[in-house]
């Protein structure tokens, strides 16, 4: 385990979605430079969590979230924040693939061209090296103009990630980015988040334990809205200091 | 850094095109305030005594042939348009006969009303030899209204559960006897909306009825003789309706007196007919979500 | 027993046919219809020999009334103008109208625009033609008159187009606005997610993902606003001259049949050209109908 500095902090986070509570009470510090996996059953939080990392739970009537999350020492929630700045440094990439109607090309320079950059150059230059990044530079090169849509599921979700790392983000949310992909994407897609992980801090929601236990540095276990337990994931694997994390991964529930 | 400038920008648009859209949602309401109230107090403020009379002063006579007129008209068009949607929910098999009737229900609703009044004017009334009359009207505005029994009953019965109609089978009834006990009484409420809105429409229809009912109405009110041309309850007589009559007094409106005052407290009432026929669909679907929420 | 279940039967039977002649008499409805617009309309050409492109394309038009006597000229030309001026302004007016209504009943205020838009959207269509027909001339008309001093006392194609506007608006809008809502949502997530405001995301990815269903909109409202009788018949002018302006009164071809086909000797040159312009208007609403079933054909599900 590495002694990189802590790049998100949660602290005493409370999350309400009209009266019914969310989170609770969750602190939680990440570093940077690793993966952290949140895991547990479904309706547990992990998602409501990730998802108030780059705020896209203001979009849901009702949230309301008090304590405090942290990026870089800079409350997030606090009023003087540019929301959409705020999603450019953290980028996200959802459960199911969600390119948009438009080309390869358009599709991964949609970031780049909403935060200001017009130049056609300069485009290229980000959509190539996104594409890299994301490992698909090789079998898309020759056809950026085509549809994004009518691509494989697994390009689909890579081509995601690539529009992700356009805007250069310092944080990457991945929420279940393998749970609609078969077993060969999906390994890519581990693989590729290993790799990111030199330049980005990555956060991965995941179903998988093998998952969180191949990919991930550390893992935070939810239940029932509370974080339960949080540890280096070799750690949290192999001796789980509490019996519900115990039950989690030996697949007694959830 | 100009990244925070673009930011402040796309926020500047974005604020700003929220206010264009609620300005037209707001405004697609208020012309609709002020169209209505306008329309009212227009008609309110022409009433002159003896206009809701029956006589050539008044619309007493429209008004009766325009309510006869979506009655014959229904009487026809609900029995044969809920026949048609149940058989395309409950017994037509997918395939090329289904894809057709589908089509046609297209097609027949979107049709120009004008075509279909100059069909009827063709069919009831050139070819029967008939003079002008409320039944030819009221046969159109069938054609007109078929379409749209038919579809809603068929999603009607569409929506219903499954179990409606294993159960029912399942205690020995046939398929026919589910459909008239179990599955139509099951989904009246929503054909019956759907009926509302048709009637509504019938109601204001004057395009299709402009070359069918004729544009004149003599009615006798003590004869009650069926068979006479000025018995009120005679289909075969020509009846203008209220919406032909409203068009009427524009082209003729220099012959008759009172001409301007007619046509506004007209249309006064069928805005009226279009408010109350709306809020009774409407009521009555909000009667349904209830019953469902409750079950 | 065995009796009364052959006699059940029997009925079971008897009641399946006689819905399914429900459902075939809708068929025979519309190959009816069909059928007679066809013979009456095809009249002008083959007993008359004009030709279809006299038709379509010429702008004399002085039918003879006395049937079986021929010779005189049948060209449609500015009605069909009419029609087509008054339905592109009729769209010009509704499209961005309609698709911002849209936008703000699934986008913007779903609460506000499900209590307050929704139900006023329904009331404009049940309107019925006459009224719309019956406010533009006594208010509009003067309207366009005295603002724009408009010749012929403000009958003009820009009153029909404003009126036809208003009433195929409702079509578009909830055409847009449900085609906008059937979007799943993690495409607007997809850009949210990247940083676009609101509005970035509604006219970068979410308009151009639902633009099939927009366009089946915009296609049913030119549809209604081919087929428009007698709101247009009011405000339009019944001038059979080609309009030099919006502000000018011209003639379309609905108002034309619906004026002249009372005053015509059955089966002259002049109702039967009438009657092909009914046909005309059958064959452009069914290439409406195809249209929309092109459009949705092409239409990609995400």
């Amino acid at each position: 385990m590495s002694d990189n500095k802590d790049k998100i902090v949660v602290d005493h986070m409370d999350l309400f979605y009209g009266d019914f509570q969310a989170l609770k009470d969750i602190n939680l510090r990440m570093p940077e430079h690793e993966i952290t996996a949140f895991i547990g059953p479904s309706g547990c939080g992990k998602s409501t969590l990730l998802k108030s990392l780059n705020r896209m739970n203001d979009l849901v009537e009702g949230c309301k979230i008090t304590g405090k999350i942290e990026i870089d020492g800079q409350d997030i929630y606090d009023k003087k924040v540019d929301v959409n700045q705020l999603r450019k440094q953290v980028g996200m990439v959802f459960q199911q693939p969600n390119p948009f109607d438009m080309s390869i090309y358009d599709n991964v320079a949609y970031g780049p061209r909403i935060h200001g950059i017009k130049n056609r150059s300069a485009l290229d230059e980000i959509v190539e090296r996104s594409l890299r990044g994301a490992g698909l530079w090789d079998e898309v090169k020759d056809r950026l103009k085509r549809n994004a849509v009518g691509v494989s599921g697994g390009q689909q979700q890579r081509i995601c990630i690539a529009r992700a790392l356009a805007v250069e983000p310092d944080i990457l949310l991945m929420d279940e980015p393998t749970s609609a992909l078969d077993p060969i994407s999906t390994s890519a897609i581990e693989d590729l988040a290993m790799e990111l992980k030199e330049n980005y801090t990555i956060v991965i929601v995941t179903h998988n334990m093998q998952q969180a236990v191949r990919i991930s540095d550390r893992t935070a276990f939810f239940y029932l809205g509370e974080m339960v337990e949080y540890a280096p994931t070799d750690e949290l694997f192999a001796t789980p200091k509490n019996p519900k994390t115990e039950e989690y991964i030996t697949g007694r529930f959830g | 850094m100009n990244e925070r400038s673009t930011h402040a920008r796309s926020r500047g648009v974005d604020h700003f095109m929220t206010g264009i859209f609620y300005i037209v949602g707001g405004s697609a309401i208020l012309l609709l305030l002020v169209l209505a109230t306008y329309i009212v107090i227009k008609g309110i403020r022409s009433y002159y005594p003896g206009v809701m009379g029956f006589t050539d002063a008044g619309i007493g006579n429209q008004l009766f042939n325009t309510v006869y007129l979506v009655v014959l008209s229904l009487i026809v068009s609900v029995p044969l348009g809920m026949a048609a949607g149940t058989y395309l929910s409950e017994y037509a098999k997918q395939g090329k006969l289904t894809e057709i009737i589908t089509m046609s229900i297209e097609a027949l609703s979107s049709l120009p009303s004008i075509v279909i009044g100059l069909f009827g004017y063709l069919v009831f009334i050139l070819m029967t030899g008939a003079q002008s009359n409320l039944l030819a009207g009221a046969m159109v505005v069938t054609i007109l209204s078929i379409p749209q029994i038919t579809s809603t009953t068929r999603d009607a019965l569409r929506a219903l559960p499954d179990d409606y109609r294993t159960g029912s089978v399942g205690l020995g009834a046939s398929t026919f006897q589910t459909i008239w006990h179990v599955l139509i009484p099951a989904c009246i409420p929503r054909v019956v909306t759907g009926i509302i809105l048709v009637a509504g429409r019938g109601f204001g229809e004057a395009a299709a009825l402009l070359y069918t009912t004729g544009q004149s109405t003599i009615i006798d009110w003590s004869n009650w003789n069926l068979a006479s041309s000025t018995c009120p309850l005679n289909p075969l007589r020509p009846g203008e309706t209220l919406a032909l009559h409203v068009w009427m007094m524009r082209t003729e409106g220099s012959v008759v007196q009172h001409s301007t005052e007619i046509a506004n407290i007209s249309s006064m009432i069928l805005v009226i007919a279009v408010l109350v026929f709306n809020l009774a669909a409407r009521l009555l679907s909000a009667r349904i979500v209830k019953k469902n929420r409750g079950a | 027993m065995t009796n009364k279940a052959a006699s059940r039967q029997r009925k079971e039977k008897a009641c399946k046919t006689l819905v399914m002649l429900c459902g075939l008499l809708i068929i025979a409805l519309v190959i009816v219809i069909a059928l007679f617009l066809v013979v009456n309309g095809s009249g002008t050409f083959i007993q008359y020999h004009h030709s279809v492109f006299e038709f379509l394309f010429s702008s004399d038009w002085d039918p003879s009334d006395t049937p079986g006597v021929g010779g005189g000229k049948v060209g449609a030309l500015i009605y069909i103008v009419g029609t087509i001026y008054t339905c592109a302004l009729a769209l010009l007016i509704a499209v961005p109208f309609s698709l911002a209504a849209a936008i703000f009943l699934s986008e913007i205020s779903p609460k506000f625009g499900a209590r307050f838009l929704q139900p006023a959207i329904e009331i404009f269509v049940g309107i019925p033609s006459v009224v719309y027909g019956w406010v533009g001339m006594t208010v509009l008309v003067p309207f366009i008159a005295k603002k724009f001093h408009a010749p012929m006392g403000g009958y003009s194609v820009l009153a029909a187009g404003i009126v036809l506007a208003i009433m195929i608006m409702p079509t578009i809008t909830t055409l847009s606005a449900d085609a906008l809502r059937s979007l799943p949502p993690r495409c607007k997530m997809g850009a949210l997610g990247m940083g676009a405001t609101r509005w970035q995301a509604i006219y970068t990815v979410q308009v151009p993902m639902a633009k099939s269903g927009v366009i089946t909109g915009v296609i049913l409202g030119l549809s209604r606003a081919l087929g428009e009788t007698l709101a247009v018949a009011m405000v339009i002018g019944k001038t059979r001259a080609f309009p030099k302006g919006i502000l000018y009164p011209t003639n379309n071809l609905t108002a034309a049949i619906a004026a002249d086909m009372g005053n015509t000797a059955n089966g002259s040159e002049y109702n039967l050209a009438l009657w092909s312009m009914a046909l005309l208007l059958l064959i452009l609403s069914l290439i409406c109908i195809a249209l929309i079933h092109l459009t949705l054909k092409k239409k990609k599900e995400y």
